[in-house]
């Protein structure tokens, strides 16, 4: 069932991961004081509808302020959008996926509405956390090994984990090309074809030992199985939150991040080069 | 009369007050007011210590010793008090501005100097012994009465039983009669007695009787018109120190409670002594005077200096989330760890959420290192407010399986470690005077035995009693001492925890586990260190938290047999 992974095809994803930081950057641009998070999450949809997207692995996320950092969420249905409004200084995540041609990716993209100290400093942090991973992966580390480094990494740095919010505390999962009927459908905000997706490795994952959905459990008691996984990290600290979400390709022998090119890496190497 | 000085008289309104001037007329001047029914001579062993660096000038109050007195109790009012202040600096320092020491009367009168909006500017700073604002106190009476608690009516009721003289002194005339017939030959015993002044001090002036007859009229012009009409607008203006005597036989200290509100910069000073401050502790009030007036001068005490907070193993789990609990613009926190990166991370919290924060690295273990960093901190940061002595270590597994050396290593963090903790710290807190807070942090363990945690649990258990014991020491000098046991925290003391007679493989295993059932459990360090932060703020002696050391608190005190019974399970 696993679609063999070739450079061909790794291009064609990297175009979309492209595709969903260029539409985040772009509606980023654009957030001004008084905007809800609802409004935030269709000019996002609107930005990649008018470059043809159609089908989505989720529908676009916005959080604002604490909502960031997932206070208080208990239910899922917490995580849609509100219509709590972005004010100066506040710190904001959107979260776009779309899918192209069957093609996924799933971004996430951290910052503040001008200045705020804390969500800065968390933005700056997260390379740690993506360097933390790919080693982890590399390594050939089982997957709950690697989340309970990365623990280890947020209590070091006196931040709280907030991917344990997610449902079953996920830190990543499985994504790839998507296939079948049901292209324009959505279950809950998933692509209904996305959610065919995981339930399929999900399966093939039962049977082989392994999960698609990378959490702090005995499931994801195994190294990465080959493949793309979005892996998105999320740490917290005072009512802050910030994550990046990217997408990270593991092959039989070796893994890497499918891009170096994207927003928070290009700002991470300015400062190293300033420093 | 005090010493050998040039005197003046100063004409005021309707009155001519006799002024003494001591010192270089260049340095800095102190003006010292006297209180009722005292003379300028009261200041006479402070002034001669001031003298050495200060330009000091006292006076007679009107209707006190050489200054006349007015026609009428009219005359006594608080602004002609105010008046006279002025034209006395107006003649001896014209132009100048001055620092302000008032007690008793000359304290209460000072309040009014020093939130007066014509005397912003001339007057630069304040020190107040023994005598409140009538304003304050009418609004603290107020606020308490207003939300009767059983605190807040203890507090009222303990200021009332101490001002039992105001009432009389509203009767005509036997008030009068009392100071001359009987109270003037028996003054100096009642000194004594009543507020433990030392024999040689209590002296008194020969025109004592007449002046504490005339007195009376402050209380008759002043107190139920200032009580029953406070001003609401009595913000001081400079600076102020206040000197609270815990054992004023007039005076509560609680009637100061609220002082934070009416002075922006405040420096309290607390001493374990009675009412006549200028007679028994000269050479201590003229320390702290001099003291507060060179800061202010040199501009140290005019910005607000905040709390100064020190947490040990602050590097990580309670102790870092204390550090950051107290982290607030204005506070100033020491974050103290063996691991000296993991303090500079929670230095680095600390400022990003608006606090001031450094980070010193130090093995609280360490005799020759703690006795290192006491002088380190006072040297660079002065004397800490609060201590929150959280550094510790876990080792669990049987009595007979815990060798020597890990008993020696887990009682010298864990005991030996705070109790250097309290004893620096608690010495620098007694010596400056003006009280703090010191935390221990113990545990559940300390009063939940388990064959399991032998060693931990005797750690704390000493240290829950040395809380107790000290508390009990210091607070005379209004310094608190809390113990905090907290039950099951999710922190990384699991990650470190000893297992003792176990294989290297186990440790792991066991460490994993417990680390696991601890995150289970949930109960997050930020919880411990908002306990902390409320401890501090109530003065509570003994504060379990988590719900399980609640129970076994409350279950070793009605059923310890069951408690027993417990400590004989297995825990891992």
């Amino acid at each position: 069932m696993l679609r063999f992974l070739v450079m061909d095809d790794l291009s064609r994803f990297r175009a979309v991961q492209r595709l969903a930081y260029d539409c985040a950057e772009a509606v980023a641009a654009e957030l001004e004081p008084g905007i809800t998070e609802r409004e935030a999450a269709a000019r996002m949809r609107r930005w990649l509808a008018g470059r043809g997207v159609e089908e989505w692995f989720h529908l676009p996320f916005a959080w604002f302020g604490d909502r960031t950092a997932f206070a208080g969420f208990h239910l899922p249905h917490q995580f849609f959008p509100t219509g709590r409004r972005l004010e100066e200084g506040m710190p904001y995540i959107l979260d776009v996926a779309p899918v192209v041609d069957g093609v996924a990716a799933d971004i996430g993209y951290a910052a503040s509405l001008g200045e705020n100290a804390i969500s800065a400093r968390l933005c700056a942090d997260l390379e740690e956390y993506r360097a933390l991973v790919l080693d982890g992966v590399r390594a050939g580390r089982p997957l709950r090994a690697v989340y309970d480094d990365v623990d280890r990494l947020i209590e070091r740095h006196g931040y709280t984990n907030r991917h344990r919010a997610y449902p079953f505390g996920l830190i990543a999962h499985r994504i790839g090309s998507v296939s079948g009927p049901g292209r324009r459908r959505t279950v809950g905000g998933f692509g209904v074809r996305s959610l065919r997706l995981l339930a399929r490795q999900a399966a093939v994952g039962r049977r082989g030992g392994w999960s698609p959905f990378w959490g702090p459990g005995r499931g994801s008691d195994h190294p990465a199985t080959p493949g793309l996984w979005a892996v998105e990290p999320h740490i917290g600290f005072r009512g802050v939150g910030a994550k990046f979400e990217e997408m990270l390709v593991v092959t039989d022998s070796d893994a890497f991040w499918l891009d170096d090119d994207l927003p928070h890496v290009r700002r991470w190497h300015a400062v190293a080069a300033t420093a | 009369m005090i010493g050998a000085v040039a005197e003046r008289s100063v004409e005021a309104l309707g009155v001519r007050l006799v002024v003494a001037e001591l010192g270089d007329r260049s340095a800095p001047t102190v003006v010292l007011l006297h209180g009722y029914p005292d003379t300028k001579e009261v200041w006479e062993e402070v002034a001669a210590r001031l003298a050495s660096r200060f330009h000091v000038v006292a006076y007679d109050m009107r209707g006190a010793g050489g200054s006349t007195a007015p026609g009428d109790t009219a005359g006594y009012d608080l602004e002609r008090l105010v008046d006279d202040f002025v034209a006395v600096i107006d003649q001896v320092v014209p132009g100048r501005a001055v620092h302000l020491v008032g007690h008793d009367w000359g304290s209460i009168s000072g309040w009014d100097m020093v939130t007066a909006p014509r005397l912003r500017g001339r007057v630069l700073s304040f020190t107040s012994i023994s005598g409140p604002s009538l304003d304050h106190s009418a609004h603290w009476f107020r606020a308490r009465l207003r939300r009767p608690t059983p605190g807040a009516l203890g507090a009222v009721l303990g200021q009332l039983g101490r001002s039992w003289y105001i009432a009389a002194f509203q009767l005509p005339v036997l008030p009068e009669l009392t100071w001359r017939r009987v109270m003037a030959r028996r003054w100096p015993g009642f000194l004594r007695r009543v507020d433990g002044v030392p024999a040689g001090a209590a002296v008194i002036a020969p025109t004592f009787a007449t002046d504490a007859a005339q007195g009376v009229g402050l209380y008759r012009r002043n107190m139920l018109r200032r009580l029953n009409r406070p001003r609401g607008d009595a913000l001081a203006h400079a600076p102020v120190q206040l000197v609270v005597a815990r054992r004023d036989p007039f005076v509560s200290p609680r009637i100061f409670d609220d002082l934070d509100r009416w002075a922006p910069v405040l420096r309290r000073r607390t001493v374990d002594a009675g009412h006549w401050l200028p007679r028994a502790h000269p050479a201590q009030l003229a320390g702290w005077i001099s003291e507060f007036v060179s800061d202010v001068e040199a501009g140290h005490a005019v910005t607000p200096q905040g709390r100064l907070v020190l947490v040990t193993g602050a590097g990580s789990g309670i102790g870092r989330a204390t550090a950051l609990a107290f982290a607030q613009p204005g506070t100033r926190v020491l974050a103290v760890d063996v691991d000296l990166a993991a303090a500079e991370r929670t230095a680095e919290l600390v400022r990003l959420c608006g606090g001031r924060a450094w980070a010193l690295g130090c093995d609280v273990s360490d005799q020759d290192a703690m006795e290192r960093l006491d002088r380190q901190v006072f040297e660079e940061h002065g004397v800490v407010d609060v201590l929150v002595n959280n550094a510790g270590i876990g080792v669990a597994g049987s009595f007979l399986d815990t060798g020597v050396e890990e008993w020696r290593r887990v009682l010298d963090v864990n005991l030996w470690g705070v109790l250097h903790g309290c004893r620096l710290v608690g010495r620098r807190m007694v010596d400056r005077g003006s009280g703090g807070h010191i935390v221990n942090v113990a545990s559940a363990a300390a009063f939940t035995p388990s064959k399991a945690l032998p060693a931990y649990s005797t750690s704390k258990a000493a240290v829950l009693m040395m809380s107790e014991c000290l508390r009990a020491e210091l607070a005379p000098h209004g310094i608190g001492v809390s113990a905090i046991c907290p039950g099951f925290v999710s922190t990384n003391i699991t990650r470190s925890t000893r297992f003792v007679g176990r294989s290297a493989e186990e440790q792991e295993r066991l460490r994993d586990r417990s680390t696991r059932l601890y995150r289970r459990r949930n109960y997050p360090p930020e919880r411990v260190a908002a306990a902390i932060v409320r401890a501090v703020e109530r003065d509570q002696a003994v504060v379990p938290v988590t719900v399980e050391a609640r129970a076994m608190q409350l279950l070793g005190r009605l059923v310890p047999g069951v408690v027993r019974r417990l400590a004989r399970l297995d825990a891992l």
